[in-house]
């Protein structure tokens, strides 16, 4: 008989109810009549991952001192369950937005696969080694996979699936590879058993090691889509329906970032002036390449992915420092950025749908006067986005900034406040578009006719993204404390 | 309520005001109301605030203080000095002013308009009180937000490329400012501004004062303010040129000359020369502009570089001339740009080719653009003669050749001042004027008159203001105390 170890339940509770409720929700797709299985769906959804925030907020509340469960494989700490309630909100949001957005096709199945992914994420963010960290990848990326090819009757839907299956598989193959030659060179797979092994074997330098550790990076890489693994974001951004670019643009980049900070904390504190040094290089170049091919983006959505790009440069910078204070702030930076990512692509959701083409800066053009609301909330993200003082990105752009020069590469904090000025004019752009041009005399009317659908749960998930982002300027305190404590989880 | 709180009303207020705007469906009317009844609710606390001020007192006075990012030693902490009193003062009465022509002349979308100019009421107080440098940068930022827009939606033609010079020029001196106060603010552990101790670092100084130069603006670096002042809506021109305009002199006062003391000195020369160029060549350029706006413009752009020669002639007199010269430009800007907004609306231009003769059959236009344009021009007696006549003093004790630039500049102004007058009231009647277009209407009197008011009183007691900016009238104590 073999020994099983004992199971925490409650340490991977919120990694439970989402599963439970994609079950549901999938069941709901063979049993529930037609007519209600939007309505059943969407709602087992919501439940679910609200479920996911109370369990998430309990777990944060109820570990204070973190340590590994269930065979030393899973992290039931703050850091984790911090990243859990961003990740089930972010999903509810998406929630919220799909509802009206998603084909009837498949549509219980899309909320299961949703779910599904927010499950694998949650316990992704708490991976222990890694061979979790592995399986939960791949775990969240195949339902990613199946999520961007989902509306395969629109032109690009399938083909992004199909890119992002391809890169995204090479990505995890080069982690999945890496993962081996760390095993290989350290005989262990507990990030925490690998950097004592590293340390009583004095391994500091072994070429299987670094090599292994590279790999893993460009692995993160891919799916944090920072530069040079970055080359689908774009195209699997602009063909994959819009409330799954809202997911995958805020969730996927907690996801990585969250974890690529504790990986590389817990398993390889030996390594951190190669890693450092290699991530504010790979900051360095997202933030040159993300802000720049943004500039001349024409599609709202490549534009979006590519203002996306810079932001993971942004929040590497955090990550490369390798402090409590850039931990702080790579978790600062994840609230705001993800409420505004998420927001600004359900708005961009809402003129797909009025328009029924793809949103380009022209036919923005009087969007703001004709829906007043999500012009103002766009706004609002994308000064936001820019580091205006009008949401909590500017104090996060702030805090990854001060971390830098904390660790005394002020050349780093120069090269933000650039690349912040470049992202100006695009961001900027897109407000000129929905304010300073009339829409008429453009050619540019509603192609569907008739009034906007009235979309009261989008206008909902918007209003929330738009709370989080305002609120996190004025609520730096409470949530630094909460970034705090989660960073305390992390050895520093 | 404290009369401390009365302070972070003056930000706040306006800001709920605006986002009550936003959101409430009210008619044209009842928004134009409210935004005006919230701006003389500001002027009124303002008012309050100002007689329990008491000037002879070292130090922060009506402060209120609440950490922000404890982290980072970062705070809410926001109070006034007697210059920034004024300041705050320039502020809601321009705003006023401003917010009452814009309702007025009725602009378009006036929940979007209100809100912002509601929204830049706060902001742009905030600018004048905050005592953190993070937060002072925030709101010099906010204050950018809806300037954008408001010249972006209801500006001139031209309005797309005003806006964007507008911003990658305040933006550019603004992030390296930025960067200047994440060094600044963590070298020396805190970043609230009364406990920051002083610094050597020269660069910290210039990232800090290209901020400010571009702000004010200062020669080279004004090329924005021609395209903004011309394309921006009267009003809106009229809050750039006579309130934003000052932040930027406020911040070289209150940041670059204060905490950098040994920079301050090193630099002193370039940025008086500088100065004294912007000075002439602002006048210059003022003379040659074909339109009021231009000449008003160009004008600002003079005034800045005077109100930097006083500040940076670092004497007691020039620094509270360049205070008393802030509010009373401030003043005759405003007052000056509301006008030219008048007059536009009757005739379609302000290209002098096209106007003229507009004295004739129009008492209460004349009149108050003559008395404007006279104060303008530093005619002895006026509030800006007094503002100048400091300035120079205190220019002349660093050395007699700056006075002898600066009073270029004055006999300039004189030129270019009544080449306007005339150019607008006087000679034949120009083609756009036709005979009917209108004297001021009583909404505009009801606007233009308590601002020309101001400027008579200020002229008629202008040590109001230039005796009661710093502690003990003593502003070169003041400021190696760094206002303690």
């Amino acid at each position: 008989m073999i020994a099983t170890p004992h199971v925490d339940w409650f340490a991977i509770s919120t990694v439970l109810v989402l599963l439970g409720a994609s079950g549901i929700a999938l069941l709901g797709a063979v049993l529930v009549p037609r007519a209600w299985r939007r309505a059943f769906a969407a709602a087992v959804a919501a439940v679910g991952s609200a479920g996911g925030i109370v369990t998430s907020v309990w777990l944060y509340v109820d570990s204070a001192g973190g340590h590994r469960v269930i065979a030393d494989a899973f992290y039931r700490d703050r850091w984790t369950a911090l990243a859990q309630v961003i990740l089930c909100a972010t999903a509810l949001g998406t929630v919220l937005i799909s509802v009206e957005h998603i084909p009837d096709e498949h549509v219980a199945e899309f909320f299961a696969l949703l779910l599904a992914s927010a499950a694998g994420m949650t316990f992704f963010v708490g991976a222990a080694n890694l061979m979790t960290l592995f399986l939960s990848l791949e775990w969240f990326s195949i339902a990613l996979y199946v999520m961007c090819a989902i509306d395969y009757e629109r032109e690009g839907s399938l083909e992004a699936g199909l890119k992002y299956l391809i890169i995204g598989s090479f990505g995890s193959a080069s982690l999945l590879f890496g993962s081996a030659l760390v095993y290989g060179a350290t005989n262990h797979i507990g990030f925490v058993e690998i950097a004592q092994a590293v340390g009583r074997h004095g391994l500091q330098g072994d070429v299987l090691l670094v090599l292994g550790l590279a790999m893993i990076v460009a692995g993160l890489g891919f799916k944090a889509s920072a530069v040079p693994f970055h080359m689908w974001t774009p195209d699997v951004y602009e063909g994959s329906p819009t409330p799954v670019t809202a997911f995958m643009s805020s969730a996927t980049k907690v996801a990585a970032l969250v974890l690529a900070l504790r990986v590389l904390q817990s398993a390889f504190p030996q390594e951190a002036h190669l890693w450092s040094w290699a991530f504010a290089g790979i900051a360095v170049a997202s933030l040159v390449i993300g802000n720049f091919a943004a500039l001349v983006q024409r599609n709202v959505k490549r534009m979006l992915a590519y203002s996306s790009i810079s932001h993971a440069g942004f929040m590497l910078i955090g990550l490369s420092v390798g402090t409590a204070l850039g931990a702080r702030a790579l978790m600062y930076y994840l609230i705001p950025y993800s409420a505004m990512a998420f927001g600004s692509f359900a708005i961009v959701a809402a003129r797909e749908r009025e328009l029924g083409v793809a949103v380009t800066l022209d036919n923005l053009a009087g969007f703001g006067w004709e829906r007043p609301f999500l012009g103002v909330a766009m706004w609002f993200f994308m000064f936001g986005f820019a580091g205006l003082p009008l949401g909590g990105g500017f104090v996060g752009k702030f805090y990854v900034l001060a971390a830098a020069y904390r660790h005394g590469w002020t050349w780093l904090v120069i090269v933000g406040v650039l690349a912040t000025l470049v992202s100006l004019y695009y961001y900027l752009g897109v407000v000129r578009a929905m304010y300073m041009r009339p829409g008429e005399g453009l050619g540019a009317p509603a192609v569907l006719g008739g009034a906007p659908a009235r979309e009261p749960l989008l206008h909902a998930a918007v209003g929330l993204a738009l709370a989080v982002s305002v609120g996190s300027l004025f609520a730096v305190e409470p949530l630094i404390t909460l970034a705090k404590h989660a960073a305390a989880s992390l050895p520093f | 309520m404290t009369i401390s709180s009365f302070t972070s009303v003056l930000i706040w207020l306006p800001i709920a005001a605006a986002v009550a705007v936003w959101i409430l469906p009210l008619s044209r009317y009842a928004t134009g109301s409210l935004a005006l009844l919230v701006s003389l609710v500001e002027v009124g606390l303002w008012i309050e605030q100002a007689a329990r001020f008491d000037f002879g007192r070292n130090g922060l006075q009506l402060s209120q203080n609440t950490p922000w990012i404890k982290d980072l030693h970062v705070s809410y902490h926001v109070g006034e000095y007697g210059f920034s009193l004024w300041l705050v003062g320039l502020t809601v009465v321009a705003m006023a002013a401003c917010i009452g022509y814009g309702f007025w002349v009725g602009r378009d979308r006036p929940r979007a308009y209100f809100g912002l100019m509601l929204f830049l009421t706060g902001a742009t107080v905030g600018v004048f009180v905050a005592q953190d440098m993070l937060l002072f940068y925030a709101f010099f930022e906010a204050m950018l937000i809806p300037l954008y827009i408001l010249i972006g939606v209801w500006g001139g033609p031209g309005r797309l490329g005003a806006t964007i010079k507008l911003l990658i020029y305040t933006m550019t001196g603004s992030l390296v400012m930025l960067a200047a106060i994440i060094v600044y603010g963590l070298k020396v552990g805190t970043f609230d501004l009364v406990d920051a101790p002083t610094s050597y670092s020269r660069w910290l100084f210039l990232g800090f004062m290209l901020a400010f130069v571009i702000k004010a603006p200062l020669f080279p670096l004004h090329g924005w303010l021609p395209d903004a002042y011309r394309e921006a809506p009267p009003e809106v021109t009229a809050v750039l040129s006579g309130v934003i305009a000052k932040a930027g002199t406020y911040g070289m006062l209150r940041i670059a000359i204060t905490k950098f003391p040994e920079p301050a000195h090193f630099y002193r020369t370039s940025i008086l020369v500088l100065a004294a160029a912007t000075l002439v060549y602002g006048s210059v350029l003022a003379f040659r502009a074909p339109d009021f706006r231009g000449v008003v413009a160009y004008s600002s752009l003079a005034q800045s570089g005077l109100i930097a020669l006083g500040l940076f002639s670092a004497t007691n007199i020039g620094l509270d001339g360049a205070v008393l010269q802030m509010v009373a430009h401030g003043l005759i800007s405003v007052s000056l740009f509301l006008i030219a907004g008048s007059i536009e609306r009757r005739t379609t231009t302000g290209e002098f080719a096209l106007l003229g003769g507009m004295a004739r059959g129009r008492p209460a236009l004349a009149t108050l653009l003559m008395t404007t344009g006279i104060i303008s021009l530093a005619v002895p007696g006026s509030a800006a003669f007094a503002g100048e006549f400091l300035i120079l003093a205190g220019a002349y004790q660093r050395a007699w050749w700056w006075a002898v630039i600066g009073a270029t500049g004055i006999v300039l102004a004189a030129m270019y001042m009544l080449r306007l007058i005339s150019a607008v009231l006087h000679e034949a009647r120009g083609s756009t004027v036709r005979e009917e277009a209108m004297d001021l209407r009583p909404g505009e009197l009801a606007l233009v008159v308590p601002l020309v008011a101001l400027l008579l009183s200020l002229s008629a007691w202008p040590a109001g203001v230039s005796h009661h900016s710093f502690a003990g009238d003593a502003p070169g104590n003041a400021i190696r105390a760094q206002f303690k």
